[in-house]
């Protein structure tokens, strides 16, 4: 037993110490820092503290809700069919999801959608509709077929199935989804600004104002506590919810994509070409400006100011590999530890590690700043770029294997131990085979959102090795129609790559049924 | 033959033990091997995309590691926050905006440079604490083609600008996020006064400005040279000249114009940061941000203007572009002062 006890700890210790030393240690630092002169000040601060917190919760609330709509029906189609074009449609959906804010912005704008609390919205169910698609599609594609069969035979009508038997089943891959597009979009930033204008502040907005406008640290770190207890709040909701209701039952190892027949057909064909098709409008805003001149081209050339945007590039790819490294191990060891240790201790780990998404990026930016000279000096190294990523894409890793790894039946695992298996052997020949497709879906998740990160990045001091993002933004900082121009092909081309990858991704999925 | 030789191995080796000497006595407590320069985002990357300390490390001995540190409100906060471990020798990038807050937390050490004489005066900290290394001034740009087509005349003072016709054809940055918004906000405040400020605001208001949350925004999706509604934003005296330089078919005539009226001027600094081991140094690598060699790589590497007087400016600044005659400025104080009401106020007035 004992001995049991010590592989989960030396488990359990990678991911607490990563959490621990690289969010919250710096994070407690820069609020304690905040805290320690807080004062609070006239009661017209207050007045706006409420409207902001409010606009906040509720814009979050309502992005998840549309976003989760808007991807329903694709989200039907790629899961219960396979069809010609099902998994160039699961690509291109990722790519709003990697784009600058600010490329966005300015295509919305030139579509004149822009200052309004719909653009804001329908910016957010842009970027996050891929979210919904990959992690729902993963579980959905693989239920036991004979569950619906049975159904049927009862005499349910095919709603019914899908009510019954379907929705309660995907039910943790759903409230998975949709938290982590809370969060995106709780803490959502760039979007709110460029598209809606200052009117909309939200509690991301007015951190970052009250602290590097406004210079009032203590405010500033209040209205972080106001934001972390929010999200935490909802993670222990989600959380809750989702040891109450997730159900184990025996996934399929391969996926369960049939032919469409007769009107199916056509309304899978409806469902991904209008969500595509959607979603393809401000791309092609961009795709049509990179074509209106040799842009292509100067992407390879040195320009003396900004540089080569071709080594961005491989930057980024590079910065992407480590991030992507990170976040699996220290993703996969804490989702092991989440669904085979019952109780608080699993939940506690589950939130924390949930927690940085819904952080602000000054707040760790800053925290960063005055914690990370102890013991060693890493502030303005270069390992705080892909660390800063890796935070951000733990929770991606863990939210897209949990929901499979719970649904492991526990005698499954139960069988493997009586036969004489030590705990690693168990989760190497149990765990790891059935969660394999899953944890793809994370890593891809983890390398795209490190190719497309910009917020918590820009308030780390660091040296100035540009990643693709930030020489889209470097570009975009100077007059001139070259500048504007290369920005956006290096745009396409960030989204062309986002495409590929998770498409070679793909692949690489359905190559592992062939093994099986 | 041999002698010769010999001869020669001996003056090598009495060389070598000579350069090895005085660059043995260089690296004594007040020489570093490396100075680290921290700047804001812009500053940064051009810097060491460019290599314009390159010069610099050829002349002592002594390498530049730049670090980037985001906008330059974030760089003065990071200082802050590092005050007693510092990140960097010397911090480049603070303007008037955000001086009064790093001057009040005494994070610089005052440092008189050599060339402190070829700056205008108007631009000098008497205290030294801080060094002006360049200036910009933000100013409306128009669009040529536009005015030339629809006939209209370019307005020429801020008042014009209360026309509806102007007013809805314009776009100006929102002071609370954007750099250029804020130095256009105190340009009116300069213009019109504290008492008459805020009704020009409200008249402009009345008249459908457009309001962007930063300059990327304004000017790559407000302007209508790249597909917006405006035929004016606010935006850099330097700009048109960009466009010149920019352009996708080589062209002598900048498509942009720069209005006069309404251009505030925005100062950077630079400064030896408190905490440093080498305060010699950090003052030498300061100077040679204002010699006439690095000044001159300023305009065209980072679109401002050299502080240096002498430093020469090149075609492209004197063909395309002016440097407004009395442009707005404000003391680091009085914008400490007010700034907070006068973005409140302004709020109010825009979107109360």
């Amino acid at each position: 037993m004992k001995q049991i006890r010590w592989g989960w700890v030396a488990v359990a210790t990678v991911p607490t110490v990563f959490i621990g030393y690289f969010y919250a240690y710096p994070v407690a630092r820069i609020l304690a820092l905040g805290l320690s002169e807080l004062n609070f000040g006239a009661s017209g601060v207050q007045a706006r503290l409420f409207k902001v917190g409010w606009f906040t919760l509720w814009q979050a609330s309502m992005s998840t809700v549309l976003t989760l709509l808007a991807a329903a029906p694709l989200t039907w189609a790629v899961s219960t069919y396979e069809f010609r074009g099902r998994r160039l449609a699961t690509a291109l959906v990722t790519v709003p999801f990697v784009l600058p804010t600010v490329v966005v912005g300015t295509a919305f704008l030139a579509l004149g959608v822009g200052g309004s609390i719909w653009a804001i919205l329908a910016a957010h169910v842009f970027f996050n509709v891929a979210v919904v698609v990959r992690t729902v599609s993963t579980l959905w594609s693989r239920i036991d077929p004979s569950l619906q069969e049975a159904a049927h035979i009862l005499g349910a009508k095919e709603w019914q199935v899908f009510r019954r038997i379907t929705l309660p089943l995907l039910r943790p891959a759903i409230a998975a989804a949709s938290s982590i597009i809370f969060l995106f979009t709780f803490t959502s930033f760039g979007v709110v600004l460029v598209l809606g204008g200052f009117r909309f502040a939200t509690l991301e907005v007015e951190i970052y104002r009250q602290a590097v406008t406004l210079f009032d640290l203590p405010l500033a770190a209040a209205l972080a506590v106001v934001q972390l207890v929010g999200v935490s709040l909802a993670l222990y909701l989600y959380s809750t919810y989702q040891e109450r209701k997730t159900v184990s039952w025996t996934l399929q190892r391969g996926s369960n994509r049939r032919k469409p027949t007769g009107g199916a057909v056509w309304m899978v064909y409806a469902a991904t070409v209008l969500t595509v098709g959607l979603l393809a409008v401000p791309l092609m805003v961009l795709v049509s400006r990179s074509f209106n001149g040799a842009f292509y081209r100067a992407l390879l050339v040195t320009d003396p100011v900004v540089g080569t945007p071709a080594v961005a590039v491989r930057n980024s790819l590079l910065f992407a590999t480590v991030a992507m490294g990170l976040a699996m191990i220290v993703g996969l060891m804490a989702a092991a530890i989440i669904t085979r240790r019952k109780g608080q201790l699993s939940r506690w780990f589950d939130m924390v590690l949930m927690l940085p998404l819904g952080t602000s990026a000054v707040t760790i930016g800053f925290g960063f700043i005055v914690a990370l000279d102890w013991p060693f000096d890493l502030r303005a190294t270069l390992w705080l770029i892909p660390i800063a990523h890796a935070l951000v894409a733990v929770p991606f890793v863990v939210r897209s294997t949990v929901p499979t790894l719970r649904a492991i039946p526990e005698d499954l695992r139960g069988a493997a131990s009586t036969l004489g298996a030590r705990p690693w052997q168990v989760w190497r020949h149990v765990d790891l085979p059935i969660v394999s497709r899953a944890a793809l879906v994370g890593a891809a998740f983890a390398f795209v959102i490190s190719l497309g990160e910009f917020g918590a990045t820009s308030f780390i001091a660091r040296p100035t090795t540009p990643t693709i993002p930030t020489m889209i933004f470097r570009l975009l900082s100077r007059p001139g129609e070259t500048s504007f121009g290369t920005a956006m092909a290096l745009s396409v081309v960030l989204a062309a790559m986002t495409a590929g990858i998770v498409m070679w991704i793909d692949r690489a999925q359905a190559g592992d049924i062939g093994r099986f | 033959m041999r002698t010769t030789t010999k001869t020669f191995t001996l003056l090598f080796a009495l060389a070598i033990a000579t350069v090895a000497c005085s660059s043995g006595s260089l690296s004594d407590a007040e020489t570093p091997e490396t100075l680290n320069l921290i700047a804001h985002d812009s500053f940064a990357s051009a810097a060491a995309e460019t290599g314009a300390f390159d010069a610099f490390t050829e002349d002592t001995g002594i390498a530049v590691e730049i670090i980037a540190a985001g906008d330059a409100g974030t760089l003065v906060n990071q200082a802050v926050l590092t005050k007693d471990n510092p990140l960097a020798d010397v911090l480049f990038g603070v303007d008037d905006t955000f001086l009064s807050r790093a001057l009040d937390e005494g994070i610089f050490v005052p440092h008189e440079s050599r060339h402190i004489g070829d700056v205008d005066v108007d631009l000098v900290d008497p205290t030294n604490r801080v060094t002006p290394i360049d200036f910009g001034d933000v100013c409306i740009n128009y669009d040529k083609a536009w005015f030339a087509n629809t006939k209209l005349q370019v307005p020429s003072t801020l008042a014009d600008l209360r026309a509806h016709l102007y007013a809805m054809h314009f776009t100006v940055e929102h002071p609370a996020t954007s750099s250029p918004g804020l130095a256009f906000m105190f340009a009116t405040i300069d213009e019109f006064g504290e008492e008459g400020w805020l009704d020009y605001w409200a008249d402009l208001k009345t008249a459908e400005v457009n309001v962007a949350n930063d300059w990327d925004t304004a000017y790559y999706g407000n302007f209508v040279r790249y597909g917006g509604e405006s035929s004016m934003v606010v935006s850099y005296a330097s700009s048109p000249p960009a466009e010149v330089i920019f352009a996708t078919e080589p062209t002598d005539v900048a498509p942009t114009g720069v209005i006069e009226a309404g251009c505030y001027r925005q100062v950077e600094y630079a400064a030896v940061l408190a905490g440093t081991n080498y305060p010699g140094a950090a003052g030498e690598l300061v100077d040679y941000m204002l010699s006439i060699e690095f000044q001159e790589l300023v305009p065209l590497t980072w679109f401002v203007f050299p502080a240096n007087q002498k430093a020469a400016l090149p075609q492209e600044f004197l063909d395309h572009t002016i440097i407004p005659e009395d442009p707005a400025r404000f003391d680091a104080a009085y914008i400490a002062e007010n700034r907070d009401r006068w973005i409140d106020e302004w709020i109010e007035v825009m979107e109360g």
